[in-house]
């Protein structure tokens, strides 16, 4: 167990719609809202919850691949758009593929710690309805490293972790996997169901297992993943308020309104090799290992975890690398109910990756944002209980092929 | 000359027509796919896309790169591998502008008759005039010395006549494709008396490559699609002509148009189905059959009145419908043309009273829910159930219809157009989009 040399908050969480196919109101071919309008919506969310912008010390905007879906870069420069109160003060653009809303909440919790901010706005988004997913999928390839792109999948993320799907098969039966598969899809969209900002809010499907057990068909789309595997191509922005207890007060926010930072785990993998193990997420192991260490608990004193289900296979790894089952055994965990929102052990209570949306540059906030609604009873609909022993959510925020990796814990 | 060989020059007559560009484009794509294959590094294909205008081929160039925009789009796994040895193309996008510029590449369009007179086959699409086709194909016969195949796209023409006329030794085949070509999976294709064996193998193994779904027709006038279509046609034009008795002309057709769509279950009433193709492409299709059809009048007054009228249907460039008999507002029929006073008539102002003239229908299913259902048998076994005992005149008029259907397909087989009753079906689910075929037992 590690101790902070102060203390660190995270209060004032807000989401825009997750937008994008499955939403009733998308459009491929209507006009959109720009990313300016997400970050906008997001930002002012927060500060609206703050007291205002004049209560904001410092900025910081996580963002993957603005500079290809929207021809957009120099993003710190939006803070003043969101409010002209922000005008003037520092801000940062981070990126780390998808694991990039992670390190902007790392930015914000070493600039609490560094104690040359009381308040940070911290943003994440991405806004990814711009061109088709195959053109889609070019732009999120340098997630990867780039000489490999040549030889890769023409949907190159999906591609590798069909790969790793097949190697999961191969090792411990495929059957039985592509079931928890199954599962995993429909505790996806059960849990979006009842939350109003995700992408899947409106499904209607009947049978969503019977759905997500179609085979895969290699010609035109993967060889181990179907579509209902992958997390979609979304539009969308999330931010929260990272705070000193000074900053709490300041913003007139009583400490019983936040949720603290009690441990991180910031971790990164070299991106020029292949994985150590096809079939396990190494480096979101560690990241979890640390963060847990770091604030001194066993997962067994978590409550709920938020984790980066980009495609079904990469959650039932997670499963694995949250220390909830053993190697090869989260297929069964999770065909077995536990990581349903009645389940011994919630994952993703408002849909994930794959049911509230992946708007890849935001995910990382949108996970700690759940995990506030969660651990404060500001859930809605989505709300599950948070047992007074296990007073922690965590979360678990990947980039890339677990390359960048942030995992933190908040306690109640 | 093997397959490959054989497509390795090809020219496209009426290229920017509907059904002549359509035929360009799978044919360029066929042709560019054979030149990627590592056994054709090389090899030139060349594909004339041949017009009369100018202009009209520019505009069939654009439509070109747009389709193969969505094709290759498409098959981008394949692409991925065809390309791995291009080691400059990396993104999706980049491999696609590639697939693109080399199925283009394959493409001239020219204005000269002359180009074919180097290609080893030639795909027909132009007017549907038989002594034309003739000419036309007897003087690239002449001057081509490879022995061309011709491919002729009518729709109406017995090929015998045109080989007969041309005289072409058999070196000829039908290959009729559906409107639009790129989309509809239907492909009548039509021997003549003497077409030679390995022209009807290529045309079969060509079908197969693009994945088109063959009948095979017996060489008469208007074949199975035609054959139905105009008489269903007829049906229609006599059925609103006995209905005038009792309601107006505009009354008429838009009783006829609802019974055809909604009670029979189709994507399209009769006359919006007409306006589609054409009123004067109708016209003209009956024209060429009408000689060949012993023993019965293939013609329509009411389509011959409105071509002197100028009411032609058909569609814009960009695919939208031109008015004809009905008019249209984003798709939808919102009008009737009345020839008598030269005008629209709002279907808004008789609707509700036709509607009550045709009477307590039983609710149809809608077409949509039916066409590719697997279960639809569930559904229109109890609909025409309900239909058979309904007094009403419009259950009346739709059980008419759907006899009328399904006489005219028998009449195919028994006259020997269709080799069996499953042809008929087949054509009228692919190349009509029909939810069910006519040759069923639901009013039995």
């Amino acid at each position: 167990m590690k101790k902070l040399r102060r203390k660190v908050y995270m209060v004032a969480g807000y989401n825009t719609i997750s937008m994008g196919s499955g939403r009733k109101e998308f459009h491929p071919k209507k006009e959109r809202p720009g990313l300016e309008d997400y970050i906008k919506e997001a930002g002012q969310g927060t500060l609206k919850m703050i007291g205002g912008a004049q209560n904001v010390d410092e900025c910081v905007i996580g963002n993957f691949m603005a500079s290809r879906f929207n021809r957009q870069a120099n993003l710190a420069a939006f803070f003043p758009y969101i409010d002209e109160g922000l005008r003037y003060k520092p801000a940062i653009r981070v990126e780390g593929a998808c694991g990039t809303g992670g390190l902007a909440l790392m930015s914000g919790i070493k600039s609490i710690l560094a104690e040359t901010a009381e308040v940070v706005l911290a943003i994440g988004f991405e806004v990814q309805n711009t061109v088709k997913a195959i053109y889609c999928a070019d732009f999120l390839a340098p997630a990867g490293w780039a000489p490999n792109r040549k030889d890769g999948h023409a949907y190159f993320f999906p591609g590798q972790f069909s790969e790793r799907a097949g190697a999961y098969f191969e090792k411990f039966g495929r059957e039985t996997t592509r079931k928890a598969f199954a599962r995993w899809y429909r505790n996806a969209i059960e849990n979006a169901r009842l939350c109003p900002t995700a992408q899947e809010y409106h499904n209607t499907t009947k049978d969503l297992e019977a759905a997500a057990m179609v085979e895969p068909n290699a010609n035109v789309f993967l060889e181990n993943l179907t579509a209902l595997d992958c997390s979609k191509v979304s539009d969308g922005a999330s931010a929260i308020a990272i705070m000193s207890e000074e900053g709490l007060k300041r913003c007139g926010i009583p400490v019983s309104g936040a949720v603290e930072v009690v441990g991180y785990g910031q971790v990164e993998e070299d991106i020029t090799k292949p994985p150590i193990d096809k079939t396990a997420l190494t480096t979101m192991q560690k990241a979890i290992e640390n963060a847990l260490e770091f604030a001194g608990i066993t997962i067994n004193q978590v409550a709920t975890a938020e984790i980066h289900d980009c495609f079904t296979v990469a959650g039932i790894m997670a499963v694995e690398a949250l220390g909830l089952a053993a190697h090869g055994k989260g297929p069964g965990y999770v065909i077995a109910g536990n990581t349903a929102r009645d389940g011994k052990f919630p994952i993703n209570t408002t849909g994930g990756l794959v049911g509230w949306g992946h708007p890849t540059g935001g995910t990382g906030v949108h996970m700690a944002v759940t995990l506030w609604e969660q651990l404060k009873g500001k859930a809605g609909a989505a709300q599950i209980k948070i047992p007074a022993d296990r007073p922690y959510g965590l979360m678990a925020n990947m980039g890339g092929d677990d390359k960048t990796l942030v995992s933190i814990v908040f306690k109640t | 000359m093997t397959y490959e060989e054989r497509l390795q020059h090809v020219s496209v007559l009426g290229a920017a027509g509907k059904m002549g560009s359509g035929i360009l484009l799978l044919t360029a794509v066929e042709m560019a796919d054979l030149s990627l294959k590592a056994v054709n590094q090389g090899k030139t294909f060349v594909l004339n896309a041949i017009d009369v205008s100018d202009e009209a081929l520019a505009g069939v160039m654009r439509y070109l790169k747009a389709q193969i925009l969505k094709i290759a789009e498409k098959k981008i796994v394949t692409l991925r591998h065809i390309y791995s040895g291009r080691r400059d193309l990396i993104d999706n996008d980049e491999i696609i502008a590639q697939y693109i510029f080399d199925v283009m590449n394959v493409v001239r369009p020219t204005t000269r008759l002359e180009a074919s007179y180097d290609s080893n086959m030639i795909f027909e699409a132009i007017k549907e005039d038989a002594a034309l086709k003739i000419k036309i194909f007897s003087e690239i016969n002449t001057k081509n010395s490879k022995q061309p195949w011709f491919f002729t796209n009518t729709s109406s023409i017995p090929i015998t006549v045109l080989d007969e006329g041309a005289g072409i030794g058999g070196r000829i085949i039908g290959f009729h494709f559906y409107n639009p070509p790129a989309v509809q999976k239907l492909v009548e294709v039509i021997r003549s008396k003497h077409t030679l064996q390995e022209v009807y193998e290529f045309a079969l193994a060509y079908a197969r490559s693009l994945r088109k779904v063959v009948v095979p027709a017996h060489d008469i006038a208007g074949f199975i699609g035609n054959g139905h279509f105009m008489r269903d046609i007829l049906h229609a034009a006599s059925e609103a002509e006995k209905l005038t008795k009792e309601i107006s002309f505009v009354e008429a057709v838009y009783a006829i148009n609802k019974i055809s769509q909604d009670y029979l279950v189709r994507p399209m009433g009769i006359f919006q189905l007409i306006d589609y193709v054409g009123v004067d492409v109708c016209s003209f299709i009956m024209f060429v059959m009408n000689p060949y059809t012993k023993d019965e009048e293939i013609r329509s007054s009411l389509l011959d009145k409105l071509m002197e009228m100028g009411v032609k249907g058909g569609q814009y460039s960009d695919g939208s419908q031109k008015d004809g008999i009905l008019k249209y507002e984003k798709g939808k029929v919102v009008a009737v043309f009345d020839p008598d006073k030269n005008e629209y008539i709002a279907i808004s102002l008789f609707q509700a009273k036709v509607d009550e003239k045709l009477g307590a229908m039983p609710a149809p299913p809608a077409w949509k829910t039916v066409v590719g259902n697997k279960a639809k048998d569930d559904i229109l076994k109890p609909y025409f159930g309900q239909l058979k005992s309904a007094a009403s005149l419009g259950a009346g008029l739709a059980r008419d219809y759907a006899k009328k259907s399904k006489e005219i397909g028998k009449h195919l087989v028994s006259s020997g157009v269709a080799f069996n009753d499953a042809d008929v079906n087949t054509v009228l689910l692919t190349g009509f989009f029909h939810a069910y075929g006519p040759i069923n037992e639901y009013l039995d």
